[in-house]
């Protein structure tokens, strides 16, 4: 009998996402589909407000990881008012911008990893659901220590961003063309020598020590860790001068799935000469693809994963002892395995804490050498490595300064059709052919898309893991089953 | 004695109101110890499996399907919280009040610089599948009673712990003004 099955994360059922997948007479899968389901209309709502508002109006997009949208917006708005793009700054505003983009990559990697993928790593991803969450983390002797990091390497970063924005969420440090404050030495000193553990150095080591963690694992279950939602792909970012990782500004590079050059590290202000989105009626998120190669074949990955296939070097040693590694294990091709994210995220965490450090003991930070202006101009694209991946923000304004156009690719946009792989592949390899949905095959699609760690369900990974309900129809539209966990 | 219970939800909110929760920091494991979370993103609760002290709100309604989840939170829970502008009055994606729903479609989905070369079908979300957008934004109280509000984009996580151990050991609020922010 043909079937059709629904996924609906609680949280996504409020509002945000679900999976559905169709089964042929036959209990092949004929379709599988992950739906986005939130629509705010920004692009239209934001036309006649003045731009000098975007960045402290369009971060309202996400509460989760603000800073991006606040200084991918910044960024635009820079352009706008003829002070180049990213690094035309002065070098007080872009370490300081730097430092307050660190601050949130380290504690959106942070959360990740400590309230969502370390109870999967450490009680075991067939481990009783009800006990893999943060909550059993920190109620566990054993695992109090590491849930108490995670909250204090949260607490480290939203701490910087409190220092540099003024508000650990939705703050106001960058304005057209810098930023509106820099740091004292009392505030900076705080993050080099704060009380332990309240300081740069220990979350360089917390940060070593959980790539420790995954690769202890790693060990312990390499099959499922190497060929779990494995798919090729391209990958797209941004690179830094001489292909460096860098997460707040750069050229764009796509690669291959051999690792071949696909976009040669353009200018992003010419973005709209090589991608573009194409719109599918079942979900309100588009789908971006390198224009050259086309719909069905120019989509891309984007986020840690992509990164450290498109860079070549990280410009900080521990972080590049790390990389080294990394990139060793798959013979320096690129790394298509899934859940290989977790390590590649671990290791931007290590960088992240790294820069922290070297920007905090730069002189540079403590001058008041803010803003810069020039001859303004009718347009401006703004774009930076969001934790989650490349995030894309283009304005035009008028003569009275009102915006005349928004357009925003946010990196979960970026990764939806790599997400749509990851759920159809899964589908395919647990569901065919099977009268009974279990447990384990709904975890397996959680997995697989959690991996992407999707803004539109990270809050649900904030302290817990992602519940599940899935429902399936027979051809008729009439009820059959339905689990939920 | 039994320990409160606390369900959340986030409605048409970004969820910079349940990150300003978590920026409780270190007080997040005093918490855990001093009540039970029921249905909330931050565990695997689906469905209400009892009837809570103290339901909080973050966004408002944009969706019919906020709405479902709005009155659903409101007959199970005892005490109601809107936290944060979108929940107390729609915030900003109620900017989009005043526009047509059609129009805010039309910008993302056929007129935006990166899309309008690749829809040639004029192709607009509207599957079976997705929940209908409503007319305009809601904020909670115009949906469902709410017993108190919680000020702040996001609220500051002080008064959002102040606010709620007020609640949860039952004692009147003491919020020093310093604790309100209205940005």
């Amino acid at each position: 009998m043909a079937q059709k099955i629904t996924i609906s994360p609680v949280t996504r059922v409020e509002g945000h996402g679900k999976v559905t997948i169709h089964l042929n007479d036959e209990g092949e899968v004929i379709q599988s589909r992950l739906h986005i389901v939130e629509f705010r209309g920004f692009e239209r709502f934001v036309q006649n407000r003045p731009y000098w508002e975007m960045p402290v109006l369009v971060q309202r997009l996400c509460g989760i990881c603000p800073v991006s949208h606040h200084l991918a917006a910044a960024k635009a708005v820079d352009v706008i008012v003829g002070a180049g793009t990213g690094d035309g700054l002065t070098p007080t505003a872009e370490k300081i911008r730097r430092l307050m983009h660190y601050g949130q990559i380290l504690q959106s990697h942070a959360l990740h990893f400590f309230h969502l993928a370390s109870p999967d790593l450490l009680f075991g991803v067939d481990a009783d659901p009800a006990r893999r969450n943060v909550i059993t983390l920190a109620r566990t002797p054993e695992y109090r220590e590491l849930a108490v990091q995670g909250v204090m390497m949260r607490k480290f970063g939203q701490e910087i961003i409190k220092a540099t924005a003024g508000k650990k969420i939705h703050g106001t440090g960058a304005i057209p063309g810098g930023v509106n404050k820099s740091l004292t030495k009392e505030e900076r000193d705080v993050f080099l020598k704060g009380k332990d553990p309240l300081n740069a150095d220990a979350m360089i080591d917390w940060a070593e020590a959980a790539i420790a963690l995954f690769r202890d694992f790693h060990k312990k279950n390499r099959d499922m860790v190497d060929e779990f939602s494995r798919f090729p792909s391209n990958h797209l970012s941004l690179v830094g001068r001489d292909g460096a990782l860098d997460l707040y500004h750069g050229r764009l590079r796509a690669v291959d799935s051999e690792g071949k050059k696909i976009l040669h590290d353009i200018d992003y202000q010419e973005y709209l000469d090589y991608i573009g989105e194409e719109v599918r009626s079942w979900s309100y998120m588009k789908f971006p693809f390198l224009t050259e190669l086309g719909k069905q074949d120019g989509w891309y990955r984007v986020g840690p994963l992509a990164r450290l296939n498109t860079c070549e070097h990280i410009p900080t040693p521990r972080a590049q002892k790390a990389f080294e590694e990394y990139k060793s294990y798959t013979d320096g091709r690129p790394n298509d395995m899934c859940m290989h994210t977790h390590w590649a995220r671990l290791i931007e965490t290590l960088f992240a804490a790294e820069s922290i450090k070297l920007l905090l003991e730069d002189p540079d930070i403590l001058k008041d050498d803010l803003v810069i202006k020039g001859k303004r101009q009718p347009e401006g694209i703004g774009l930076l490595e969001a934790p989650r991946g490349t995030l894309f923000h283009h304005y035009r304004v008028n003569e009275q300064d009102q915006i005349t156009m928004a357009n925003l690719i946010v990196s979960t946009t970026n990764n939806n059709q790599p997400m749509n792989e990851a759920v159809e592949q899964v589908a395919r390899k647990q569901m065919t052919g099977q009268k009974t949905i279990t447990e384990p095959m709904m975890n397996a699609v959680e997995m697989a898309i959690r991996a992407y760690d999707p803004c539109l369900s990270c809050a649900t990974h904030a302290i817990g893991r992602m519940p599940l309900e899935i429902t399936i129809y027979d051809r008729l539209g009439n009820l059959i089953d339905r689990k939920s966990r | 004695m039994e320990k409160p219970v606390i369900a959340t939800t986030s409605l048409a909110g970004c969820f910079g109101c349940h990150m300003s929760l978590l920026d409780i920091d270190e007080r997040i494991l005093e918490l855990i110890e001093l009540v039970d979370f029921n249905k909330s993103p931050i565990n695997d609760i689906k469905e209400f499996t009892r009837e809570c002290d103290i339901g909080l709100i973050e966004g408002g309604c944009c969706l019919d399907e906020n709405v479902h989840v709005l009155r659903d939170f409101r007959s199970h829970c005892r005490i109601l919280v809107s936290i944060g502008e979108c929940a107390i009055m729609g915030g900003l994606p109620a900017m989009r009040n005043g526009i047509s729903v059609r129009e805010c479609m039309e910008e993302a989905y056929l007129n935006g610089p990166s899309v309008r070369n690749y829809n040639e079908g004029k192709v607009l979300p509207n599957d079976e599948e997705l929940p209908v957008l409503l007319n305009r934004v809601y904020p909670c109280h115009e949906v469902v009673k709410i017993d108190y509000f919680l000020p702040g984009c996001p609220p500051d996580a002080e008064l959002i712990w102040k606010a709620l151990t007020a609640l949860i050991q039952n004692r009147e609020m003491d919020l020093p003004y310093d604790v309100f922010k209205f940005d």
